[in-house]
């Protein structure tokens, strides 16, 4: 085991893949010479060479098309994409080629890609380097969507993508890159070793898609969330002084519903969670399918807390953001309705 | 053995800690370039994309068909405009090192390109600029104090404080909203060119994007529909080498210059020194005359350097030399023009120092004034509530809902 922050275990599971399987191949804008904006290749091209660490014109289109292509002709690629709030270029090759492409070859031609990308807000990266898309993924078929929320866990999933042979877009919260973040801007950063996810071996391990994880237990009531999120609700459970499921889906297709239904039929109340806007966000399939599974067990109107309906406002970041004290008031509502 | 197909991966002449090699930049000389009617057929001037436009050569003096007409008061003009773009960029990015601003770009090295191009256009011209014109907005009059708060996010951000820094616009101005994606004003100024063309203005319009930028696809929508409809508009590719860690030779400019792009589609090029103001002025003076008179478009390779980092979150001595800039064979703009002004006996090292002086103490003065309208930790702030506006043209009752929600959170009457 060893201590690494999200950067190096994404890096990690990279290198792993690539030196255990030689059709991987790692593509997208400076991350070979340079290793990435974010450094997540970093070293990678100088030890697997240029061919299978290429540099990428800025093409998002070109990146997840010909990506698509590399994975038909029997390689393995897994593309970067900059930053998420640049994928949609690539979004017609996305929808109308990867996602379906199995399905209109009636199961003949497929195309293995991961496609990785940095995505949500706190960085001060206003509208164009906030975003988060997950929802405009999810609405797809044939297409897997993951965003882990600690090293260790990125690291196992995005091997666990890499290996699939089905595409997965494979999220990455900027935010929570170099270390946990509880939602509060005004906090001196933490680092990755003060949290158990910050231990991740080094060599070869893998986490099922389709697997949530409950980080916290409790009775009282079921906070389902993913991503940055998770250590924000984390800390709003232990300033509430509640007794909390709360629960990190990991993957957000295929969906965990077994663990999601097992705890809400536990403790009756459920607050979804996620920084995207709220309106047709993943929080609505996760509501509706809580409401399905569970609803004779439900004692409360199942509560959302998650972003504005506006675009990322540059000044207003922690307006924004829905942090502590959002889903502290959403705790309530959901504790207090009868 | 027959060869077999390998994969070509381009390679910049130099990284750090080799020498700066430029021996791969094609180079006209000052003069050399014939200058054709601008209603010239675009198959009869293919050499112009090839070609490199100078005007000033290397001891300053203009030269060769393509100087243009400027008086010494208009080029005394340029040269204050750029030097007061620098001295702007400069104060910006030291903000941004101390925690000032969250985010700024340069336009160092690039200069010539803005002031020469918005001194060539007219006011009813219309511009969408890339993230590195700032120049444009100092040529077409915004203060320097406008550009600063809208970097601060402050309560006289012309953005409201939505966008992040350097993602200015100019309404009155003729100044696009500047996006942080790329390439995607390109076919906005295609579409501009050819809404004038169908109410039958003469405005034409001018769009500019990076060497790296032109791999979008938006870049070849642009070029599409601007030949097929012969818009009068203005393509500009800044070619400052370097897009963040990729060389030119990344978005193709290995095989031909940047300016041949269109040619397949019948779009003249013209490749033109983007450090010499005067050739960027004729050339762009060249291109609108030919769009307004029903000649369509033109695609410009204006061949430049990024003097600076691609941003403040960049650090380029990991991937090319440091001080490959001084190598850069094209030099730096501004000096070029101080250097035909000075041997034209139209200005003196004392009158630019001088100036400098002066400049630094006219920025110095509008951010003091900026800050006074709010910075990220102190003085006034912008209302909250404003965030809830202008995501439609009325604030729909959702939105109206979510600001409750907001300001009784924040313990504020909304």
């Amino acid at each position: 085991m060893s201590q690494m922050n999200m950067i190096q275990a994404i890096n990690s599971a990279m290198d792993v893949m690539l030196d255990k399987d030689p059709t991987v191949i790692a593509i997208g804008q400076d991350i070979g010479y340079f290793g990435g904006v974010f450094r997540c290749t970093d070293g990678l091209q100088a030890k697997y060479g240029e061919h299978r660490v290429i540099d990428a014109p800025i093409a998002e289109g070109g990146i997840v098309g010909s990506a698509i292509g590399i994975g038909v002709n029997g390689l393995r690629p897994v593309a970067e994409i900059q930053f998420a709030d640049y994928v949609y270029p690539g979004m017609d090759q996305i929808i109308s080629e990867l996602a379906r492409l199995r399905y209109r070859s009636g199961g003949e031609f497929f195309s293995p890609v991961t496609i990785r990308m940095p995505c949500g807000g706190g960085i001060r990266g206003g509208q164009t380097h906030s975003q988060s898309p997950e929802a405009l993924f999810t609405h797809l078929s044939g297409i897997n969507t993951v965003m882990p929320s600690n090293p260790y866990d990125a690291k196992g999933l995005l091997i666990s993508a890499i290996e699939s042979d089905d595409p997965v877009i494979f999220f990455e919260p900027k935010r929570i890159y170099n270390g946990p973040f509880d939602g509060d801007p005004d906090k001196p950063a933490a680092p990755w070793s003060t949290h158990a996810g910050g231990e991740v071996p080094e060599g070869y391990y893998s986490i099922p898609l389709g697997k949530a994880a409950v980080v916290e237990e409790g009775s009282d009531l079921t906070i389902i969330t993913y991503g940055t999120m998770v250590h924000v609700a984390q800390a709003a459970v232990r300033n509430a002084g509640v007794s909390a499921d709360v629960i990190d889906i990991r993957t957000l297709v295929p969906l965990d519903i077994e663990t999601l239904k097992r705890s809400v039929e536990k403790t009756g109340r459920c607050l979804i969670a996620h920084e995207a806007s709220k309106f047709s966000g993943f929080g609505a399939e996760l509501t509706a399918t809580v409401q399905e599974e569970c609803f004779w067990h439900l004692q409360a109107p199942i509560e959302r807390v998650a972003g504005w309906e506006t675009p990322y406002p540059h000044a207003f970041e922690w307006d924004y953001f829905p942090g502590q004290d959002r889903v502290l008031a959403g705790i309530r509502n959901v504790m207090e309705a009868e | 053995m027959t060869p077999k197909s390998r994969l070509h991966i381009p390679k910049p002449s130099a990284r750090p800690g080799d020498e700066p090699d430029f021996s791969y930049l094609s180079l006209s000389e000052a003069g050399a370039v014939a200058r054709p009617d601008s209603n010239t057929a675009a198959r009869k001037i293919e050499n112009l994309a090839h070609e490199l436009v100078r005007v000033l050569d290397d001891d300053g003096q203009a030269c060769g068909e393509w100087a243009p007409e400027l008086s010494p008061e208009q080029l005394l003009e340029a040269l204050r405009l750029m030097l007061l773009t620098r001295q702007l960029d400069d104060r910006m990015h030291r903000m941004q090192r101390q925690g000032k601003i969250s985010f700024y770009m340069q336009s160092l090295g690039e200069e010539a390109i803005s002031i020469g191009q918005g001194m060539a256009l007219r006011k009813g011209d219309m511009m969408f600029p890339s993230y590195r014109n700032q120049g444009l907005f100092i040529q077409r009059g915004t203060s320097i104090v406008d550009l600063m708060c809208q970097c601060l996010s402050n309560t006289r951000d012309m953005c409201k404080g939505r966008q992040m820094p350097i993602m200015y616009h100019n309404k009155e101005a003729n100044l696009f909203s500047v996006s942080g994606n790329l390439a995607t004003q390109y076919p906005h100024a295609v579409g501009w060119a050819m809404a004038s063309a169908i109410k039958g203005e003469d405005n034409i319009s001018a769009a500019w994007v990076g060497d790296g930028s032109t791999a979008e696809a938006d870049f070849h929508y642009a070029l599409t529909f601007a030949a097929v409809y012969q818009a009068p508009v203005i393509l500009n590719v800044i070619n400052n080498q370097w897009a963040i860690s990729t060389f030119q030779g990344f978005a193709g400019g290995q095989r031909r210059p940047f300016a041949a792009r269109g040619q397949g589609l019948g779009i003249p090029g013209v490749r033109v020194d983007g450090n010499d103001t005067l050739a960027v002025y004729a050339v762009t003076q060249w291109a609108a005359r030919r769009a307004r008179q029903g000649g369509g478009p033109t695609l410009i390779e204006h061949v430049t350097y990024r003097g600076g980092p691609h941003s403040t979150s960049d650090d380029p001595s990991r991937y090319r030399p440091k001080d490959e800039w001084d190598a850069f064979p094209l030099g730096d703009p501004l000096a070029r023009l101080k250097q035909h002004l000075v041997v034209t006996g139209h200005w003196s090292d004392e009158q630019h120092e001088a100036l400098k002086s002066e400049l630094k103490d006219t920025v110095t003065a509008a951010w003091k004034e900026a800050i006074s309208f709010g910075t990220m930790s102190d003085g006034p702030k912008l209302d909250v509530r404003s965030m809830f506006e202008d995501v439609y043209k009325e604030v729909p009752e959702r939105l109206k809902r979510q600001r409750r929600q907001l300001m009784a959170l924040k313990g504020m009457s909304s």
